[in-house]
């Protein structure tokens, strides 16, 4: 299991200092003016590796630091935020130092907001303009209140840090799990389940639950974190692959022949046979829908809130079998033997687009979870970033030994590649960044070659399946550290689920809102909005709306003649057309702006050029 | 002409007949009388017939002058006279007297009023009666706009709109029953104790609260309404002022004056008794009325009416009245008060007396005489200096003109010379004339002289004139070509240097020009840099970029996306490599692309993408309409085929949709067909207040769920525009509630015009 030190490199052990962190929630009660309470505080023991966990404190009190700094320029920033600060003095008369409800930083506030101002909006009315004026006075409000509530996402993502330079893919599952806490410690285990083949695994979206199906027919759920099994069946059909539906109590299977569907005890509650020789499934959370890729080349989502097919569509590209979802806007992705990655929706008979991605098939696809990032890999032994934002363009190529299988992405944007019996991570700079695959993260070695992959949300554990069994294995910031409780709370009851369900289901998500852009809706149908004035004009027999022509107003002594009038017409047709030739003139002028190679900035020397 | 004539010698000897007649007539009986009575009314007719032939000049019958017994018994025979009779004709006494001209005025008035016109039919009568009935509802409805307008656009209405103010208990009434137990609370009071700081006290100071209760609402609404009405009445009376002041008629002003003056010396005289010290400032200043008058000559008969007036006085005893008057009021007026001397003002008298009845510029000369005034003595001299010196200059050609003019002149009569005179007097000053008057007397044959000369002169000064004229124009001219020159001069400096600058003999004159000019010099500037520029471009783009060169045909798409496909990426070097190909070397690795190189050679995977991108871009093309139809209008038949122009004729081109979202994109197809079933989704017909679809589409962009709001931002924006609380009556809005004061003061119109009846319907539309 362990890596063995290469030979080449002479580091003395001592230098080598591992640094997991796995977040403390902080007390109000601890000073961050007490540093060594840290370090008298009883932690892991030094291994034998002399490696040891770096204090926390000061790294701590550093950004604290920090946060106040950036706080300080703020404070002039939002005066209208102070209410009287005279009624604020209490009984002895002292005055609040910081009075007013917290300063909140730019920034922050303006990662919540959603009107885009960078267009300009066309000449409004008085009505119309205090309109806008009222959406965006709410919207910064409300991005200031999301900002200040940002403040109680008190936990942070743990991390992995080599000290100068050293490689963190040299740190194996062993070390970590050493200097880790027991709790996190009990997230490493191996399950040992040669019998019955190959292992796809899936967990449920609170994180909390896991089920696994193993080629031979063995299917398993169980709740991981404290290694309770809920059931335990034996299908007696190849399983194909295994994925919960919108909570841990529903579990599709896809077997040899049908997709079945069973309970958390094992009872079989359908049998799908509509759907025949699946070969890979996905769920879509919000919209209730079930997609399956079969063998017989046909993508079908089944809605298992009603239970019917919503659509069956023919890739028309022969055997399916990658299949992953854009978590950003439920898009499918499937990967075929052709090198193209297709973009489906189940309200297009056609795809949405085809990516050409690779010279030989398409071997695995993933998409992280902003939707942001795709990652495919194919028969050409290459690893590729895609930018899905409009461009579709590579970010970054790699070539690997043996082209990747598997591939995931976590929450927060690692990027796992199953090669063989190898599982390698990449991670990126930041939360936003794409993972930079110069240098591996992690590697880890497993007993057999990977079949599954998934990171499990809200806990830094990777799940791989593979000939051997499962492996569950440590990775320090894989994933979002807070969770939403009311969404996906892992320590839910089953009241809460039930509720949980309930409400779900009332904001269910017709399936035909799936497109490329999920914030369509938001935007008027301009189409039919245009047919519509049509045919308005069409009924009617003029265009209400259209602007009156001019008509010059009768004046007194004689200016109302039959010829000032017409000068008067003639007037304003002139200042009109005038206006649209400077207009067309201007977008001239732009386009050629735009148009002219931007070199490299003049400089100031520039005229002392002959 | 000869008709008319013609009538009047017909006319002429029917009266001789008549008059033949009338013996024959007081002979006849009764009998004969009817058949006459009836003759001659016929004669009559034929009479007026004739003379109605000419219709301009009718001649008006005579009038009867003595009384008849045949008195027709069908008409008043008032047509003998031919004109109307006048009311104010009865009126007329034999002699005209005064007394009757007002009676007279009076009945002209009653004639001069209409008639009373007919009264509108019913439908407009009603159509007026609605018309201002709207007005001056819509005027009265109008004091709810604002109203209407804050409740229109308020965020959140809670119905019933009064609230009671929440009764705030005083914290020392609630800390009363409070005592501290806790060790803590003690201390806490302990300390508080200590430092003197108010415990159980008023939050608010007694005078604190007086000030907060000082103006309450209803006082400071009281106050503003008072202020409000000594406004109103203000300007009222500013207006009233203003008009009185435009009124023309002196006799009003007279009357005014006149009471005005009354008054002053009424006060004046109770000023006297009451405060002497006041009464002397009064008093000068009535002193100085008096100067003012005496200056004027005001009342002094000199006026073009007091002229007019001495011409008529000799025979007519009014206008006699009219300017004693006129100069009694001038002795009053500049009659001293109690202060001065009695013997002078005896003296003042006196001359007065004398001075009566004098035309004015006698006196004046008299003043002048008699009146050593140091002011006037000086005013004079000066005028004679000031003329001395406006002559000197003048006076120079004048003598030597004066030999050549001198014997034409002095043959002019004199009567011209006086005229000449006039206008020589006119061109000087006012205060000259007397001067010249007085100069006069003395010297007429130098006032020959004076006159000719001045003809001369005034010759000479038109030409001077003249040239003077021509003298500044060639200046002008000298200057202008002065500064042409200087201007030449000046530029071809610019010239010299613009070379350098810019190399361009003829001006820039269009946009376009311009703009090549710009172009230009960017290319000049740019032409180094340029190179190098290009060199590190080049250097820049990597092999992996397909993306770099946008404008590219297919060809070079082709070779774009094989560069795109075929880079050699970095092969990752891993600590842990996968335990299959652990034992591959770089040799075996190579074979092994090799291999999976021949086993994807046959299916070429670029050429089947762009071909199939092809025909995706064929099938979103809009396709052109062909309606030519083969045979019609020409030969048909097999093999036949229609013309190409006929074709081009009836080929409808699609218009060129926008372009295609993966045109720059070679790896990538992206479809264009439009979703329909989302569109269901989204809004297909802008709202009332909006223009244009974005400005929609920004009111809508911030999602107002709960997922993506936190609680208190989701409850804000959800809250209901319009709550009512159940079990409350909800009322219709009072003037008092909104902030109007209903009163019956003349000062606010609108409010005091307002039927109540009216805001109650009103509000209920509201609610509505």
């Amino acid at each position: 299991m362990e890596t063995a030190p290469k030979p080449g490199k002479d580091v003395p052990p001592k230098k080598d200092k591992l640094q997991t962190k796995r977040k403390k929630p902080r007390r109000y009660w601890e000073e961050e003016t007490v540093p060594t309470t840290a370090g008298a505080s009883p932690g892991p023991p030094r291994n034998k590796k002399n490696r040891e966990l770096r204090p926390q404190r000061p790294k701590n009190a550093h950004i604290l630091k920090k946060s106040r700094i950036s706080k300080k320029p703020q404070v002039p920033k939002k005066p209208r935020e102070w209410k009287n600060p005279e009624s604020q003095s209490g009984l002895s008369g002292a005055q609040d130092p910081f009075p007013g409800p917290a300063p909140v930083p730019v920034e922050v506030g303006q990662k919540f907001c959603r009107i885009d101002k960078s267009r300009k909006l066309p000449h409004s009315k008085a009505k119309t303009r205090s309109r806008l004026e009222v959406a965006e006075a709410e919207e910064e409000e409300t991005s200031i209140k999301a900002a200040r509530s940002e403040l109680l996402l008190a936990e942070e993502p743990g991390f992995l840090e080599g000290e100068d330079g050293e490689d963190t893919a040299k740190i194996c599952q062993a070390d970590i799990v050493e200097a880790v806490d027991i709790a996190s410690a009990a997230k490493h285990f191996d399950l040992n389940l040669r019998q019955f083949g190959p292992y796809r695994l899936n967990y449920s979206r609170t994180g909390r639950h896991l089920a696994f199906g193993g080629r031979r027919g063995h299917v398993a759920a169980l709740d991981w974190v404290t290694k309770k099994l809920m059931c335990e069946i034996n299908v007696m059909e190849a399983v194909r692959d295994i994925r919960f539906l919108h909570s841990e109590a529903l579990l599709a299977v896809a077997q040899n022949r049908w997709l079945h569907i069973y309970d958390n005890q094992g009872i079989e509650l359908h049998c799908i046979r509509r759907c025949d020789r699946v070969t890979r499934l996905e769920f879509l959370p919000f919209h209730f829908l079930l997609a399956t890729a079969s063998e017989t080349g046909f993508l079908t989502y089944l809605d298992v809130s009603v239970g019917k097919i919503v659509a069956a569509l023919n890739a028309r590209a022969g055997r399916l079998d990658v299949m992953s979802q854009n978590p950003y806007n439920a898009v499918i992705h499937l990967g075929h033997s052709n090198g193209t990655v297709s973009l489906w929706s189940p309200a297009m008979k056609e795809p949405l687009a085809k990516i050409l991605c690779h010279r030989g098939g398409v071997r695995a696809v993933a998409v992280d979870s902003t939707g942001t990032y795709m990652a495919t890999s194919g028969l050409d032994h290459q690893l590729k970033i895609f930018d899905l934002r409009g461009t579709y363009q590579p970010l970054s190529t790699r070539t690997l030994p043996h082209g990747a299988g598997h591939l995931a992405f976590s929450q927060r944007g690692l990027l796992v590649a199953g090669m063989g019996d190898v599982v390698n991570i990449w991670a990126g700079q930041g939360k936003a960044s794409p993972p930079s695959l110069e240098q591996p993260y992690l590697t880890h070695r497993l007993s057999g070659p990977v079949h599954g992959l998934q990171f499990c949300p809200f806990e830094d554990v990777l799940g791989v399946g593979h000939t051997g069994g499962i492996t569950s294995m440590l990775v320090p910031g894989a994933s979002e550290p807070n969770f939403d409780g009311l969404e996906s709370n892992p320590y839910r009851s089953r009241k809460q689920r039930q509720e949980w369900e309930v409400k779900a289901l009332l904001e269910k998500v017709p399936a035909e809102l799936i497109c490329l852009d999920p914030r369509a809706l938001a935007e008027v149908d301009v189409i039919s909005l245009e047919q519509g004035k049509k045919e308005q004009i069409e009924r009617l027999g003029y265009d209400p709306q259209a602007k009156a022509p001019f008509q010059p107003k009768p004046k007194q002594k004689g200016r109302s003649s039959t010829a000032s009038l017409v000068k008067r017409k003639r007037k304003v047709m002139d200042e009109e057309h005038r206006d649209k030739v400077r207009q067309s003139l201007q977008q001239q002028h732009h386009k050629e702006a735009k148009a002219k190679p931007t070199g490299a900035r003049p400089s100031a020397l520039d005229r002392f050029v002959r | 002409m000869t008709a008319n004539r013609l009538a009047e010698s017909l006319l002429a000897l029917s009266q001789q007949e008549e008059l033949a007649d009338l013996p024959k007539d007081y002979l006849l009986s009764e009998s004969e009388d009817e058949g006459d009575n009836d003759g001659e009314r016929k004669h009559q007719k034929l009479l007026e017939a004739i003379s109605s032939l000419d219709g301009k000049n009718r001649r008006k019958l005579a009038e009867r002058s003595e009384a008849s017994l045949k008195v027709s018994e069908f008409s008043v025979s008032s047509e003998g006279s031919g004109e109307k009779l006048v009311l104010a004709d009865l009126l007329e006494p034999v002699k005209t007297s005064s007394s009757l001209a007002t009676v007279k005025k009076q009945l002209s008035r009653v004639k001069s009023k209409k008639t009373v016109e007919l009264p509108l039919n019913k439908e407009e009568i009603e159509r007026i009666h609605r018309e201002v009935a709207f007005n001056k509802t819509a005027q009265v409805l109008s004091k709810w706009d604002p109203v209407v307008l804050k409740n229109r656009q308020a965020e959140q209405l809670v119905f019933p709109l009064e609230k009671e103010e929440p009764a705030i208990a005083p914290i020392e009434h609630v800390l009363s029953g409070w005592k501290a137990r806790t060790p803590l609370e003690q201390e806490i009071f302990n300390l508080l104790h200590k430092n003197k700081q108010p415990v159980t006290d008023p939050l608010l100071t007694p005078v604190e609260k007086a000030s907060l209760r000082a103006m309450s609402l209803e006082e400071a609404k009281m106050r503003r309404a008072e202020l409000q009405r000594a406004r109103a009445l203000q300007s009222y009376y500013e207006a009233k002022a203003r008009r009185e002041k435009k009124i023309k008629s002196k006799k009003y002003h007279k009357v005014v004056k006149k009471g005005k003056a009354k008054k002053a010396l009424k006060e004046f005289e109770q000023l006297q008794k009451v405060n002497p010290t006041v009464a002397l400032e009064e008093m000068e200043k009535i002193e100085n009325a008096r100067m003012m008058e005496r200056m004027s000559l005001k009342h002094q008969n000199s006026g073009k009416w007091a002229k007019s007036k001495a011409i008529m006085a000799k025979y007519d005893l009014e206008a006699r009245q009219a300017m004693q008057e006129q100069l009694s009021k001038n002795k009053e007026l500049t009659q001293k008060l109690q202060v001065a001397s009695e013997s002078e003002e005896e003296e003042g008298g006196t001359e007065d007396v004398e001075e009566l009845l004098v035309p004015d510029v006698v006196n004046e000369v008299q003043m002048n005489a008699d009146g050593p005034n140091p002011w006037m003595l000086r005013s004079c001299t000066s005028d004679t200096k000031e003329a001395a010196t406006q002559e000197d200059p003048e006076q120079l050609p004048e003598l030597a003109a004066h030999e050549v003019s001198a014997s034409g002149a002095e043959e002019r009569p004199v009567a011209e010379e006086e005229i000449l005179l006039r206008e020589f007097e006119e061109r000087q000053s006012l205060r000259k004339r007397s001067e010249l008057n007085q100069d006069a007397e003395p010297a007429s044959s130098q006032e020959t002289k004076d006159s000719s000369s001045q003809e001369v002169l005034s010759e000479l000064r038109a030409l001077s004139q003249k040239l003077k004229e021509k003298h500044q124009s060639r200046k002008q001219k000298a200057s202008s070509e002065g500064t042409v020159p200087q201007v030449q001069r000046e530029e071809p400096a610019p010239e010299e240097e613009e070379p350098l600058l810019l190399q361009r003999p003829e001006r820039v004159q269009t946009l376009e020009e311009l703009e090549e000019l710009g172009k230009e010099d960017c290319f000049q500037n740019k032409e180094l840099p340029r190179p190098l520029l290009e060199g590190q471009q080049s250097e820049r783009t990597p092999n992996n970029r397909p993306d770099a060169p946008k404008e590219k045909k297919e060809k070079e798409q082709l070779i774009n996306l094989q560069n795109f496909l075929t880079t050699q990426s970095p092969s990752v070097r891993s600590l842990a490599v996968p335990t299959i190909i652990e034992e591959l070397e770089d040799e075996e690795e190579r074979n092994h692309r090799q291999m999976i190189k021949e086993a994807f050679a046959g299916d070429d995977v670029i050429r089947d993408f762009l071909k199939e991108k092809r025909e995706a871009v064929e099938a979103s093309k809009p396709k052109d309409v062909d309606l030519t139809l083969p045979g019609w209008g020409e030969w048909g038949g097999v093999g036949l085929k229609p013309s190409a122009k006929k074709r081009r004729q009836f080929l409808i081109k699609a218009p060129e949709g926008p372009p295609r979202k993966d045109k720059n994109l070679p790896n990538v197809i992206i479809n264009e067909k439009r979703n329909i079933h989302a569109a269901a989704h989204q809004v297909q017909v802008l709202p009332f207040p909006f223009t244009h679809h974005w400005q929609f589409e920004r009111t809508i962009q911030t999602p107002i769920g709960s997922t993506w709001n936190t609680q208190r931002a989701f409850q804000k924006l959800t809250t209901p525009k319009v709550v009512t609380k159940p079990g409350h009556i909800i009322k219709p809005i009072k003037a008092e509630d909104v902030g109007y004061q209903s009163s019956s003061r003349s000062d606010l119109p609108v409010i005091q015009r307002n039927p109540k009846r009216i805001t109650t319907r009103h509000n209920k539309e509201e609610k509505l």
